[in-house]
């Protein structure tokens, strides 16, 4: 059973060209992203055809903020927001493979059997080790900030960031 | 169709986060104890340092089953452990590890009760469905310095195994919700899984509050937070429900969010706005396997260690005596009320006191039930103290049972006795009888020459008596108490004055 499941997963890593082409014409899984079989071998990695999310190669806005603000990550220039969807274009080739009747598999640890491990104390005596590593502590607690600081807005991020290499 | 009602009542649903009584945390090897010194119980994973992965805890798995087992849950054989992400400083990882898409449990019930009716001594029973039970981290604790601008971190609690409770909207006010916690806080304290100490945190609670008119869809909801104790839960969501029907009745909505609940005021006040609605960006824990548990030892694949192993069988033969079959025995065993046996078992402590009475005295046990509920609970509950500070142990108690049963007390001279003994620590029954001068006349000729005097002193009265009118006879009675000031063994006068007026001979 695993060896199924290993083998559908290698057939989507290292595709090629050519095998995109003929998967074109397979069954649709339940997520229905291919509405129109590919007939132009150089519109391949077109978004709209791959990811019924995405519009005509632009994410909303509103979604790259919210992901900025949930991941704390900054897309910054079109070159970070093509780089995002060139990730998530690469990631959607998995919608390529037949997966009907197999079920999901989040780790290639299923497998294995979960250690348990006995009830006892063999570790935790580290408070000087880890205090060391901030640069503020009071009284062996380490220090934050009041509340979460929010991320700034779009605006003050460019302005901030002009002079930053990336 | 049901005829929907003018009135809205209230649906109550409880989150409640429970913590696993372990020695070391869920994923690692650190200590699990109250009030350490800050930040000196944690580990590298704990902290959250690269390189570090988890390792679970047997003993936290076991709690759950068992917890399960006790609230009539499915055990999910197979179980997955999750990610959940946000940020807060508390939370070192980003993330909490816990079981969103297939807990170890599901699907339980719990049966709880409560004193209702008119003179609130009717025992009322009922259900509330445990949605699920799942395994997850605890986060550390945030100690906010509003003077300087900071937040302190203690990551002691960083890590420890929780048992989240999630039961189903099936409560309508507070004192269902309270009961249904009470009754928790004792099976898991059976159970020895969790403590359950609210003031401690080791119980959590939080309502999720909303209003509708019966059969109607049901209303937006609110989740009231920071509640300490089960006496405040009750209040917190009493004063809730009364809130949104306020705000509905005055023609306005009920927004969906979270409020803290103010002990002080007995109200409830809207907290710091969360940053809007989260996304929690859920994904499978990819650093740990499906766990598994087995039904019995026949399922058990061959050759398997049995420290690697949790077996649903054996821990269901171990399950210990829950609140509820404890009730059921003592009224089995003592012939005692159900309403006085919830009492017993729902009060800390009163029903090990009772038993303690009990070895002591020949007395019956309903009438020993009238002083523990009477006399002790009253004065514990006027006091606002709990059994284990009663200055009457049960050994005094039983003292002055005895002697009442004996004769050397009457009932009410016991009952004052009994408040006297409250008053000074220590003073046995039969000290403050002597002090008190309460000790009944039981000498048999001094109350026979009294007797033989009233007697003879009234003599319309004894022929009454002995043309049949014996209420009389309390009148003789009040007579001979007078004579003796209070202190003539009823039982015996009345004995010896109908002997006396029987007729034929004094």
């Amino acid at each position: 059973m695993s060896a199924f499941r290993l083998t559908g997963l290698c057939s989507c890593r290292g595709v090629s060209l050519k095998v995109i082409e003929s998967s074109c014409n397979l069954s649709r899984n339940r997520r229905g992203c291919l509405q129109r079989p590919l007939l132009n071998g150089t519109r391949l990695f077109s978004s709209h055809s791959l990811n019924s999310k995405v519009n005509l190669n632009i994410i909303p806005a509103d979604l790259v903020d919210k992901l900025e603000r949930l991941a704390l990550v900054d897309f910054r220039t079109k070159e970070g927001l093509a780089c995002l969807e060139k990730a998530i274009r690469f990631a959607d080739q998995l919608h390529l493979v037949d997966t009907s009747g197999v079920e999901p598999m989040d780790s290639v640890l299923e497998d294995r059997a979960l250690y348990l491990r006995n009830d006892t104390e063999t570790e935790g005596d580290s408070a000087e080790e880890l205090l060391k590593l901030a640069k503020n502590t009071v009284e062996e607690y380490f220090v934050a900030p009041p509340g979460n600081i929010p991320l700034p807005k779009r605006e003050e991020r460019t302005a901030m960031l002009k002079h930053s290499e990336f | 169709a049901p005829v929907s009602s003018e009135k809205l009542v209230g649906v109550v649903g409880l989150e409640i986060h429970a913590q696993i009584s372990s020695n070391s945390k869920l994923f690692s090897g650190s200590p699990v104890c109250f009030s350490a010194p800050p930040n000196s119980q944690v580990s590298f994973f704990d902290a959250s340092l690269p390189g570090t992965l988890p390792v679970l805890n047997r003993r936290c798995v076991e709690a759950a089953v068992m917890t399960g087992l006790a609230l009539n849950c499915t055990i999910n054989k197979k179980s997955l452990f999750d990610r959940k992400h946000y940020f807060y400083a508390d939370l070192p990882a980003g993330y909490q590890i816990t079981q969103q898409r297939r807990p170890v449990a599901v699907d339980g019930v719990l049966t709880y009760s409560f004193l209702g009716g008119k003179k609130r001594s009717q025992v009322v029973r009922k259900h509330v469905q445990i949605k699920q039970i799942q395994l997850e981290q605890d986060s550390g604790k945030s100690l906010h310095d509003d003077v300087h601008s900071q937040t302190l971190i203690d990551l002691n609690r960083a890590g420890v195994g929780l048992m989240e409770l999630v039961m189903e909207p099936d409560m309508s006010c507070g004192e269902e919700a309270a009961a249904a916690v009470r009754e928790l806080q004792l099976i898991l304290q059976a159970l020895g899984t969790c403590q359950g100490n609210m003031s401690e945190g080791q119980l959590r609670v939080d309502a999720n509050v909303s209003v509708h008119r019966p059969g109607e869809p049901l209303g937006v909801r609110t989740e009231v937070k920071n509640i300490n104790s089960i006496r405040y839960l009750a209040r917190a969501i009493d004063y809730e429900i009364q809130r949104q029907i306020g705000v509905m009745q005055r023609g306005g909505t009920v927004h969906n969010e979270t409020r803290a609940y103010d002990s002080k005021s007995g109200e409830t006040i809207p907290m710091r706005d969360k940053e809007g609605l989260q996304d929690y960006r859920f994904m499978p824990e990819p650093n740990l396997p499906p766990l598994i548990v087995f039904e019995d030892n026949a399922t058990l694949p061959p050759g398997v260690d049995s420290s690697q192993v949790v077996v649903v069988q054996k821990i269901k033969e171990g399950l210990p005596e829950l609140p509820s079959v404890k009730r059921e025995h003592l009224v089995q065993a003592y012939g005692i009320l159900p309403e006085h046996s919830f009492t017993l078992v729902n009060e800390e402590g009163l029903m090990e006191y009772f038993e303690e009475v009990m070895k002591a005295t020949r007395k019956e046990p309903r009438k020993v039930i009238g002083w523990v509920m009477n006399e002790l609970l009253g004065q514990l509950k006027q006091q606002d103290m709990s059994v284990s500070q009663s200055p009457i142990s049960p050994a005094a108690l039983a003292e002055l049972l005895e002697l009442q049963e004996t004769g050397r007390v009457s009932s009410s001279g016991a009952k004052q006795v009994f408040q006297v003994m409250w008053g000074s620590s220590g003073k046995t029954a039969e000290q403050v009888i002597q002090e008190q001068d309460l000790g009944l006349v039981s000498d048999a000729t001094q109350l026979h020459n009294i007797c033989q005097k009233v007697v003879d002193s009234h003599p319309t009265e004894v022929h009454a008596i002995r043309n049949g009118n014996a209420k009389v006879l309390n009148k003789l009675m009040g007579l001979v108490q007078r004579e003796l000031r209070g202190k003539a063994d009823p039982v015996l006068v009345m004995e010896i004055l109908k002997q006396k007026t029987r007729g034929g001979g004094c």
